[in-house]
């Protein structure tokens, strides 16, 4: 590994090395006849399926596993250990506010009244339901400064396809429903994505010196064909746009609307809102800003906020406060863009959020999200030495940097990622915003301590000198890992994406220590 | 790397060998290295109109996707089907990798494409070497 | 506030590292205008008890000891306690998405049974990660479709859930779809012989539910033989998971759209769920969503990757199969380990329960009223037809704590007074001799009038 004497390894504080647990596939441990469940007494008369059903009855039987329920608290307890998660240490990944998840957020998503309840339940016996619904709407919509707000997109990407149905729907009420989206090119993938999907042609923004909205070459851009501007701010390098006024003015005097991708809303809660700097409609991510649980790649959820004219095109069924005094559900909307899904949202992510509001209040989030702040442009004061700065722009809960410095040893972003786990931390996000090239892009929110941000900085600094004096130390990396890097080519050539059991004729071996 | 005399190049870094009206495409070795591992060539079907400049398929690498421009206008009359089984033929050899075989409908196009002298050239300015 | 572990003397030291005078140095970009300089209104911070009090206090305003017969696309089954001792713990719950791999092969693992399963139950080939639940997963279906034949028509059962059709239509609103929908006939079932007449070449896809919103099983392999003489797909959307347990697998299907809340999630008031997509091998490259694979690592060892990524928006953008990227990825994670819990044998029992719960609330119920399309298999759901409108009559069993069958007014007025009943392997039979004697009470003392 090392190929010279004075070759420097760093030594990890976060992290010593430590046993898990090996263990396969559920199916590659199941036997026939092993047990995992056992059902209630059958208090009807028993049925004869096939006579019932016919042609319809199923003749096979899906090979799910036969295991005990001891070996399957401990197979997914065992796969547990192998992950990195929030509860264990910082994630540096920009973008995606790897905060805490709270622990009173579970609990009460699991009280009986709120986790049994059939969305088709009477609304005399929903309206606790509705309640939190209603609470959590309100809070949003001052918290974004907007005047209306649904919360049925299961997710941020689901937000912005609802925000541009809604912006098409809006130009469509005036005859004419424009053709162009413009995003500029730091922007998130979902956004171009999104764009395409409601009809829109993508126009590509790049951005000026300074990582931000190049504004004399949006002028020249917007026209009467353009829809809207889809804006990350800050943007995903960090950086409020201060020019965000004039970017709205130049869009709104075409007729063009702003929306706002509101990935970054955690440097601007209880700060300002982007209902009062000149945005029309945005999403939220409830799994980002306000803790909700990533669960290893979701649920999320992606309420869409908007200004009152976007209001008629928002989808329906809606909570709304009826004249009874009671809160119903109404589907009174007739410019509605309709449902984007079945029932009501991800109520039990509204649960968690709006849990995470109340214990919060006012002066919790605003204190968030100057710690979320302050954490960034920490790691920023101790890092910029090492690690080069693209753009000298202040940041604010994120800060990006590049791999510049490290590239002429032969070493990557990429690498120094993987690098940063043998240090105990989960990689920051590499290679986004595109218009970085060798991108380090690091968020490490609020729920950081001094000590975790130190640990993060002394790793970064000791692979700084790794890349100096061993670099093959850092581009061969991870080292520590249970599993090294893994074959991701043949993963893709030869997709192999189920398990097949053995073949019929295969030889049993009669051993417990069988080689997986 | 040697690029071959006899091809003709694109700015998109594609390659086209002329024999009569037949023109055969494929990528060339810059642009399978800027690639890295090729997992999959999306590729038209036999009979496909192509046009001179526009976009006929797509070599998809594990984290990356690279639109494929046609060199030419005209119809396809062959697809190299040993892409789909061994995609990974083109990092080996891009040049003897081609990718479709194209009936030409102008062949006056091609005095607009690159000599290999000046391919390598452009490719010595996109990389500032 | 408890959850910042900060002190303002920890603050203040760093800021001064910073050279920062105080924080408002860190947010001067914000123009002053936009500067808040008052409190949010949102509610006071609270203790956690306060908290807990809140929310104990919402759940008591829903329905509480109520016994219920609401299906209709979500489904109570018996959630065993393992789900949320392992779902809670931290390295699941708290873990993000399985980018880098050598920190997350168990989350990959997982997912890779999952994907496994999903595979088994429904007799297709590959599926993927999960989708957001089963009305979008069925839209996204649809346009999978339509990118694989170039064909722009799309028929839609009518006896598919009506809130999924809403849904398709939403999303079909920018993709120039021609949208119909295909009419069921006096069995319940989509009618074979007008779908025949509406398969044109021009079809992409044929969508239907099963069981179907009515509770009842359509004839799959006809209506697959009908969409492929055309050279259309066949996207079969499954509401109720359970059903695989005793129902044939729709292998002729192209697509399956499943919504698996019924393996282990909660109701929850309609969210969060489980969509997921599967299909034939041969659509791989169209299928949106993650997908996990098998590989191997520098050292020969197995271990588990997110794959053929070039279809996802983070490298397609605007070319990509979806704009999707959170899944529902915690939620899969339960259906795998209900799966797995119950297995082979206990899918099949479960549903064998649910299938003998309804034949008997059936038979009860529609001694009292006319069961619909009686003569056609189904699975736990059945259509009740009743002299009494069913307003009056669910509010007459809700003041005895019962919620009756789902009122088909709004999306089916032709059927008159029709109620949509549901019981599971939760539903004793002592609740469904109380339901049935309501009923009865009722059609009595209409009959008396």
């Amino acid at each position: 590994m090392t190929s010279t004497t004075n070759a420097f390894v760093g030594t990890p504080g976060k992290v010593t090395a430590h046993l898990t647990q090996n263990e396969p596939l559920s199916f590659e441990k199941s036997s026939p006849g092993k047990k995992g469940y056992k059902l209630a007494r059958l208090d009807v008369p028993e049925i004869d399926a096939a006579a019932l059903l016919g042609a319809s009855a199923r003749k096979d039987e899906p090979a799910l596993p036969e295991l005990s329920e001891i070996e399957i608290i401990r197979h997914f307890t065992r796969l547990s250990t192998w992950n990195y998660a929030i509860d264990l240490g910082m994630y540096p990944l920009g973008s995606c506010t790897m905060k805490y998840n709270p622990r009173v957020n579970e609990f009460v998503s699991r009280l009986e009244g709120i986790a049994e309840a059939h969305p088709y339940q009477p609304e005399p016996l929903s309206r606790g339901a509705m309640v939190i619904i209603k609470l959590l709407k309100d809070c949003l919509m001052e918290i974004t400064g907007m005047d209306a707000i649904t919360l049925q997109p299961a997710a941020g990407a689901h937000g912005e396809f609802t925000g541009m149905l809604m912006t098409r729907a809006y130009h469509q009420s005036k005859g004419n429903p424009r053709k162009t989206v413009i995003i500029p090119d730091s922007a998130h993938g979902t956004n171009p994505a999104t764009a395409a999907s409601c009809g829109y042609q993508v126009i590509n923004l790049k951005s000026n010196a300074q990582g931000g909205v190049d504004v004399a070459a949006l002028v020249q851009i917007v026209n009467e064909d353009t829809a809207a501007m889809m804006l990350t701010n800050p943007s995903t390098i960090g950086v409020f746009e201060n020019e965000i006024h004039k970017i709205a003015d130049v869009l709104h005097d075409k007729g063009a609307l702003l929306y706002m991708d509101g990935a970054n809303m955690n440097a601007l809660v209880g700060k300002t809102r982007p209902g009062d700097f000149g945005v029309d409609v945005m999403h939220l991510n409830l799994h980002k800003t306000f803790s909700t649980p990533h669960g290893g790649g979701g649920p999320g959820s992606g309420p869409v906020a908007c200004k009152k004219f976007l209001e008629p095109f928002l989808p329906t069924p809606f909570v709304m406060l009826g004249e009874d005094g009671l809160l119903h559900w109404s589907s009174d909307r007739p410019q509605t863009v309709g449902r984007v899904r079945m029932f009501y949202g991800n109520f039990g992510m509204f649960v968690r959020a709006l849990a995470y509001i109340l214990a919060n209040g006012p002066d919790g989030l605003r204190q968030t999200t100057e710690d979320a702040v302050l954490n960034a442009n920490y790691i920023r004061k101790k890092l910029e030495d090492v690690y080069e700065l693209p753009y000298t722009t202040p940041s604010m809960h994120e800060v990006v940097f590049s791999d510049k410095r490290q590239v002429k040893n032969g070493v990557k972003t990429g690498d120094i990622a993987k690098r940063l786990i043998d240090y105990g931390f989960h990689p920051y996000t590499t290679s986004f915003p595109l218009i970085v090239p060798g991108a380090l892009m690091i968020e490490p929110t609020e729920s950081e301590s001094r000590e975790e941000l130190d640990l993060f900085v002394d790793a970064m600094r000791q692979i700084a000198r790794e890349v100096e004096q061993n670099p093959q130390v850092v581009i061969t990396a991870p080292h520590a890992t249970r599993i090294s890097r893994l074959d991701e080519t043949g993963a893709a050539r030869k997709p192999v994406l189920r398990w097949k059991g053995p073949p019929e004729d295969a030889v049993e071996v009669d051993t417990a220590a069988k080689e997986w | 790397m040697a690029y071959p005399e006899n091809y003709k190049y694109t700015r998109e870094h594609e390659w086209i060998e002329v024999a009569g009206n037949v023109g055969t495409v494929g990528i060339t070795d810059y642009a399978q290295t800027s690639l890295g591992d090729i997992v999959f060539v999306d590729a038209p079907k036999v009979g496909t109109k192509v046009q001179k400049g526009s976009v006929f398929g797509s070599v998809e690498s594990v984290k990356a996707v690279s639109d494929l421009y046609s060199p030419v206008t005209g119809t396809v009359t062959g697809v190299n089907e040993e892409l789909h089984a061994s995609p990974e033929k083109i990092n080996t050899d891009a040049h003897s990798s081609w990718i479709i075989k194209v009936e030409l409908s102008n062949p006056s196009e091609l005095d607009a494409l690159l000599s290999a002298i000046d391919y390598e050239k452009f490719i010595a300015e996109e990389t500032g070497k | 506030m408890r959850y910042l572990p900060k002190s303002d003397a920890e603050r203040a030291a760093m800021l001064q590292e910073i050279g920062a005078s105080s924080i408002d140095d860190l947010f001067t970009a914000i123009p002053e205008e936009y500067r808040l300089t008052r409190d949010l209104k949102v509610p006071r911070q609270m203790g956690e008890s306060e908290i807990i009090d809140y929310f104990k206090s919402a759940a008591e305003k829903n329905a509480k000891a109520y016994v219920s017969f609401l299906g209709a696309g979500a489904y109570r089954h018996y959630r065993p306690v393992i789900i949320d001792s392992l779902v809670q713990r931290g390295e699941f719950l708290t873990s993000y998405t399985p980018y880098q791999a050598e920190i997350t092969q168990g989350t990959l693992q997982a997912i890779f049974e999952f994907q496994t399963m999903i595979c088994e139950l429904t007799g297709m080939d590959i599926a993927n990660a999960s989708m957001y639940d089963g009305s979008t997963g069925a839209a996204e279906a649809v346009m999978m479709a339509v990118r694989i034949t170039g064909r722009d028509g799309v028929l839609v059962a009518r006896t598919v859930h009506p809130e999924y059709r809403e849904v398709m239509h939403t999303y079909a609103q920018h993709q120039g779809h021609d949208a119909r929908e295909a009419a069921y006939g006096q069995d319940g079932r989509v009618d074979l012989a007008a779908l025949e007449q509406s398969v044109t070449d021009e079809t992409a896809c044929v969508l239907v539910q099963s069981p179907n919103f009515f509770g009842v099983i359509e004839d799959i392999p006809a209506i697959a033989e009908i969409a492929h003489k055309k050279g259309a797909l066949l996207i079969v959307s499954i509401a109720e998971a359970v059903s695989l347990g005793i129902v044939r697998a729709p292998v002729e299907a192209d697509i399956v759209s499943m919504e698996a809340q019924s393996f282990g999630v909660a109701l929850s008031y309609g969210g969060p769920y489980c969509g997921v997509l599967a299909a034939k091998e041969k659509y791989l490259r169209q299928m949106p969503g993650r997908l996990v694979g098998e590989t191997k690592d520098t050292e020969g060892r197995r271990g588990f990757v997110l794959t053929l990524s070039t279809r996802e928006q983070h490298i397609r953008r605007e070319k990509a199969t979806s704009n999707i990227c959170t899944n529902q990825a915690l939620v899969a994670l339960m259906t795998t380990i209900f799966l797995t819990v119950y297995g082979k044998e206990g899918i099949r029992e479960l549903a064998m329960q649910n299938l003998a719960k309804a034949k008997y609330a059936a038979d009860k119920l529609g001694a009292h009223g006319k069961l619909l399309f009686a003569q056609t298999p189904r699975f736990h759901e059945f259509v009740l037809q009743t002299d009494e409108p069913p307003k009056r009559l669910n509010a007459r069993l809700m003041e005895n704590k019962i919620i009756g069958g789902l009122d088909l007014q709004k999306w089916y007025p032709e059927l008159g007074n029709a109620t949509l009943w549901c019981t599971t392997e939760l539903t004793t039979k002592e609740q469904i001799d109380a339901a049935a004697g309501m009923v009865a009470e009722i059609s009595v003392a209409s009959a008396a009038r």
